[in-house]
Formats: C-alpha cells, sequence, structure tokens
C-alpha cells in the first residue's frame, strides 16, 4: 500500500505559564492511501493534537518538532501557505461538535460553497449543483433547501453530515474525523460511521477515525492505534487488537467494555486516572495504573518496538503472554523477562 | 414580526414615559426655580408672582399633568430665563454638539476597533500588551484630566490650538481628540475580548482546517462574528452622540448640548432640562432599536427564535 502520510517523531510541547509541557512524546504513524486507521485513547492522550500538529492547525502556544511527509511533502514548519493549499485539498478535518464547527452566521450553503471555490474553482450556480449534489452525497434530503439553512436549524447528526459534506467538497485523499459521533445519539452515531464507510469504499479516500471509543473504532478500520499520555502504546491490525490485545491498557480498554453476546459481566475499569502531561512519572506513564507494573517499568521508559510485521507495543512486559486473551492476564516467567529486558535496553 | 415591532415601539414609548416623569418629579423636588431666577433679595410677592405664573404653586401632580398634556401635542415648554421655547434652545445647540461628537464617534471607530483586532490577533505579544496598557490609561484617565493634559500641551507650552472657545474649526480639535481617545480605547479592549472569544470557537478551526488562508479567517469569519457583540457598545456610542459631551464642553467652553444642560439645571431651568432629557432619551431609545435591527442581520439566531414567539 502507498503510504500516503507518514509520521516521525512527531512532538508538541504547549508553552503554559513560562514552562513548556510536553503533550506529544514522539510519534511514529503511517496511513496509507486508502486505508482506515483508528487512533483510540482517552482525552489528552494527544489523539487530536497529532493530527491538529500535522496540519498545523494548532495555537502559537505549540512548537512541533519531528516529521510530518505527506506525498513526499515535509508539513512540519512549512509555510502557511503551503499547509493552506493543503488543508481541505488533500487532507481534510470534521470535529467533535459539529453544531460549534459550523459558523453560526452564515448559510450551510454559503460554507460548502466556500470549500468548493477554494478546492475546485466552483462558483455561482456551479457551486450550489455542486453543494446539493454533496448534501444528497451525505443523506440530506431536500438539499436545496438546506443550502439555505443556518447551522442552527439542523440537528446535530444532520450538521455532522453538512461537515463530511463540507470535507468532501475538497475532494481530500485524507479525511481525519475527530470523535465525529461523540456529541450525537447513538442511532445517529451508527448512522454517521456508517456513511464515512460507504464513502470511503465509494471514493478510496483513507480515513483516520479519531475517538475515546474502542467500540465505535472497532467495525470501521483496518488497523487501530492505541495511545495513552502523549504516546502510541499499541499498534495492530483490528481484529489482531480485539482478540489478541497485547498491552495492558488496550486489555484495560477491553474489558471495559461491554460484550455484545455471552453472558452479563460486570464490566471491569481501569484503576486511577490518565497523568498529567505536566506530573508524568519517572518511567513508562502506565505503570501506575497497571496490575502488571514491576521496578523496571516504574524505572524507565518503554520503547516501542515490533512484535512483527504489523504489530507494535510499547510495554517491557507484554511480550510474554503474545497470546493472553482480554482479562487473564498470565505470570510471567522470571528468566525469560530477565532476557528479553536485556535485549531491549 | 410586527407583534415584535410593536412591542419594541411600546417599550421604547414607555421606557420615554418613565425618563420624563422621574426627571419631572427629581426637578420639582430639588429646588425652587424661583428662588434662583429671582435675586436673593427679590420680595417675596415677586417670588411669589414669578411661581404664579410658571404654574410651580400647583401641587406637582396638576403640575405634571398640564406638562404631560403640552407635551404630547409638542410643546415642551418655555426656558424660565429668556421665555423661549425650549426645545428651540435645545435643538439649536444639537449641531454644534454634532461637530465634536461625530468626528469623536469616527476616531472611536476608526481607532478603537482596528486596535482590538489587531491585539486579538497578536494576543501577548510585545504590541498586544502596549496596545492594552495605552487603552487602559485611555479609558482609566477621567475625560478632564485628559482635556487639560492637552490643553496644556497644546495650548500653553506649543501654543497650536486654542484652548476654548469655538470661534473657528480648531477649536473643535482638543474636543473632538478627548471624546475620541477615551471612547477608541473602550472599544479597543471591547473589540480585542470580542475577537479573542470568536477565535477560539471550533468554527474558525473549522474554517483553517478547510483550507480558507488566514486573513480570510479572520475577515470572512470571525470578524462578523466578533461584530455581533461590539455592536452594542457601538449602538450605546451613537446613542450618546447627543449628549454624551457634558463634560468636555464644559471644559472647553464649547457651546454645545452638555453645556446648556450643565447651565440649565443650575438655573433650574425646569423646561430645558426636562427637553434636553427627552432629547437624550430619544436618542437612547433609538440607538437601541438601531442595535436591535442591527443584531438581527449580523445574526441570524435571535432573529429566527423570536420571528417563531
Amino acid at each position: 500500500m502507498d503510504k500516503l502520510v507518514e509520521i516521525r517523531g512527531l512532538t508538541v510541547d504547549f508553552a503554559q505559564g513560562g514552562r513548556s509541557i510536553r503533550a506529544l512524546h514522539g510519534i511514529d504513524l503511517d496511513v496509507g492511501a486508502g486505508e482506515a486507521v483508528g487512533l483510540v485513547g482517552e482525552s489528552g492522550s494527544g489523539k487530536s493534537v497529532t493530527w491538529l500538529a500535522a496540519l498545523g492547525l494548532l495555537p502559537g502556544t505549540a512548537s512541533i518538532r519531528g516529521s510530518v511527509m505527506l506525498d513526499g511533502r515535509q508539513m512540519v514548519g512549512a509555510p502557511r501557505s503551503m499547509l493552506e493549499t493543503l488543508r481541505g485539498r488533500r487532507v481534510a478535518m470534521i470535529f467533535q461538535d459539529p453544531s460549534s464547527s459550523l459558523n453560526p452566521v452564515f448559510r450551510i450553503g454559503r460554507q460548502i460553497g466556500e470549500a468548493l471555490g477554494l478546492h475546485r474553482g466552483l462558483k455561482g450556480a456551479a457551486a450550489e449543483a455542486e453543494a446539493k449534489r454533496l448534501l444528497d452525497r451525505v443523506g440530506i434530503a431536500n438539499g436545496a433547501r438546506r443550502l439555505r439553512d443556518y447551522p442552527h436549524e439542523l440537528s446535530g447528526g444532520m450538521n455532522q453530515r453538512v461537515m463530511i459534506a463540507m470535507a468532501l467538497a475538497g475532494e481530500p485523499d485524507l479525511l481525519i474525523a475527530d470523535e465525529p459521533t461523540t456529541a450525537l445519539d447513538a442511532t445517529v452515531q451508527a448512522q454517521i460511521l456508517a456513511l464515512l464507510q460507504e464513502i470511503r469504499h465509494e471514493s478510496g479516500m483513507a480515513i483516520v477515525l479519531i475517538s475515546h471509543d474502542l467500540g465505535v473504532v472497532a467495525e470501521n478500520v483496518d488497523r487501530v492505534c492505541v495511545m495513552y499520555a502523549g504516546r502510541l502504546v499499541e499498534e495492530a491490525a483490528s481484529d489482531t487488537l480485539f482478540d489478541r490485545p497485547r498491552h495492558p491498557y488496550t486489555r484495560g480498554l477491553l474489558a471495559a467494555l461491554p460484550a455484545l453476546d455471552g453472558p452479563r459481566t460486570r464490566l471491569v475499569s481501569i484503576p486511577g486516572s490518565v497523568p498529567e502531561p505536566w506530573n508524568l512519572p519517572k518511567g513508562c506513564a502506565f505503570a501506575p495504573r497497571c496490575g502488571e507494573a514491576d521496578e523496571a517499568c516504574h524505572g524507565s521508559q518503554p520503547p516501542l518496538v515490533p512484535v512483527n510485521a504489523a504489530e507494535r507495543v510499547l510495554c517491557f512486559r507484554t511480550r510474554y503472554f503474545p497470546d493472553a486473551p482480554a482479562s487473564q492476564p498470565q505470570p510471567v516467567p522470571a528468566l525469560q523477562d530477565a532476557a528479553f529486558r536485556e535485549a531491549v535496553l | 414580526m410586527f407583534g415584535f415591532v410593536a412591542s419594541r415601539v411600546a417599550r421604547a414609548a414607555l421606557t420615554i414615559g418613565f425618563v420624563v416623569t422621574f426627571a419631572f418629579v427629581v426637578l420639582r423636588l430639588s429646588g425652587d426655580p424661583a428662588m434662583l431666577i429671582m435675586s436673593v433679595d427679590a420680595p417675596p410677592e415677586a417670588i411669589e408672582a414669578f411661581r404664579k405664573a410658571w404654574g410651580l404653586d400647583r401641587p406637582i401632580w396638576e403640575q405634571y399633568v398640564a406638562y404631560a398634556a403640552k407635551a404630547l401635542s409638542g410643546d415642551f415648554g418655555n426656558s424660565m430665563r429668556d421665555g423661549r421655547p425650549a426645545i428651540e434652545l435645545v435643538l439649536e445647540r444639537v449641531p454644534m454638539t454634532l461637530a465634536i461628537t461625530i468626528p469623536a464617534f469616527l476616531i472611536k471607530i476608526g481607532l478603537g476597533i482596528p486596535a482590538g483586532i489587531f491585539a486579538a490577533l497578536h494576543r501577548n505579544s510585545v504590541l498586544d500588551r502596549l496596545t492594552m496598557t495605552v487603552s487602559v490609561a485611555g479609558f482609566t484617565v477621567p475625560s478632564f484630566v485628559l482635556a487639560l493634559l492637552l490643553v496644556l500641551v497644546f495650548s500653553v507650552q506649543l501654543g497650536w490650538l486654542p484652548s476654548s472657545g469655538s470661534e473657528s474649526w480648531q477649536h473643535a480639535i482638543l474636543p473632538i481628540i478627548t471624546l475620541g481617545v477615551a471612547g477608541a480605547a473602550v472599544l479597543a479592549r471591547f473589540t480585542r475580548s470580542a475577537m479573542l472569544e470568536v477565535l477560539g470557537q471550533p468554527y474558525i478551526r473549522t474554517a483553517s482546517a478547510k483550507g480558507v488562508p488566514w486573513r480570510r479567517v479572520v475577515s470572512g469569519h470571525a470578524l462578523p462574528n466578533a461584530a455581533i457583540p461590539t455592536v452594542t457598545i457601538v449602538g450605546f456610542m451613537i446613542g450618546s452622540l447627543i449628549a454624551g459631551a457634558v463634560v468636555v464642553e464644559s471644559v472647553f467652553a464649547w457651546p454645545g448640548v452638555g453645556r446648556l444642560l450643565v447651565a440649565s439645571v443650575a438655573n433650574r431651568d425646569l423646561a430645558v432640562v426636562q427637553a434636553i432629557l427627552l432629547a437624550i432619551a430619544i436618542s437612547m431609545v433609538a440607538a437601541n432599536l438601531a442595535v436591535d435591527i442591527a443584531y438581527g442581520w449580523l445574526d441570524p439566531r435571535p432573529r429566527r427564535g423570536r420571528a417563531h414567539a
């Protein structure tokens, strides 16, 4: 698969009250053409920041280092004018709260039309016809009339459809969907996800689906990246990840997910909470909440290492129970453990 | 829509009626015009005759009914000092006041709004801090202090401009600057915070994410939204065009409505004070109505909401 985006060592620091707080600790991530990648993690784990940084959409207080290549072009540190030609055209983005993500004082038609004018040079009647077609494409009936509506006259789900139509206006190669369904009702959520799937299959556009909800990501992507405290902690094909989660955090997330079949069981939550970015532990950021952490985990930062061609995991411990089911960690053989640590450190 | 306009007009009339009534009562209770207009050693009979002539001897409610009845037919009474119709005295001063308040208003808009936008776009930079420091100084220094400072520098030290009077257009410059600077400072601060609020909104990020160049994000997406709260304060400034220069007119001896107000209050020239207050009330109410209309035009949300209500 052709690589569309290649992120290497991406770090983001926010200047805050005279000090610098690292929000992203070196992300390595690829997105192939037409691929669907899920990015999962709790709020503050850096999943949105990764893509806002890549597109240069973070405020001036953020300093971004590392590399983001889009079609062989470096986006980190690129001049604003260059980023502006890529945004919407090559990479489009939709956001969590569709109703406040649309400008309240302009009609829908004008907002879609603006994107059409920018990226495809369409104006007037041509732009209107295309906007109508896009509304139709995202499942909004009676498009001609809806184009004259203001965002506050539409429901959240409708507004998210409008956002998607606006994103499609530039015919991008990649759509970043940042928690696209978090603010919506469950039924609408399913409709929007189905719509995104449908569009991807039809257009061959790649999608990065950012969500705090593993369940949302599960059925909609080829590959999942789990993030925790500004780091990628596990990456695997979605089937693999759900069948054989490796990182204790991923296993915790899965254990906290209600099963649709089988007997009703008590959901297990992960104890503790995500550390604040300015108060990270010395070693692995998950160690304080991890049932399997030992001295080494508390003492130093584990690297993200490939387990095989398709899987990467950031953990000292889990390589020793690669096939462990979700909620039954197995005892770790001490000898092998030591040998592994020697190999890694 | 008709219901909306009707209720607004009714409210406006009520406001004006309230102001007139309040002013009437307070003025009648706050001192005897007869004592002030006649000399102190005037014989009691003369004072009594004066009271009778102006109806001041009647009970206050009777005076009020008589005043209100006349006012409704357009007669706002005569000045107790020179007997001319009060409304005429006021109207002949209005152009003089507008001659300084309108240029000052243009300065407020032309200086204050761009400065606020600039400061917001360069938030926390040296230039932002400088702009805001100047702005704080601009509106915390009372206008009479600023006026005196300007006189000290431009009239006394440099001798470039006259310090008081109204004989030439040069006389208008210092009053205009005094009024304009303070208003521009307020407006700059207001615009800055409105802009900052808007720039932090998700739809601004959306506009950037869809590839709109930054200049157009600011002018096309942020400004129309930031204009909504700013219109309120601009409306207030328009409302005070007629009477917003009381202090400055007094300091620079500028013969406008403000100075007439001060003199009339001092003399208890009741009809004139009443007429001025009425003019102020009407201009404020009219400005408010204009703000409401502008709101509906700038922001589709309340207009739609009310149209259904």
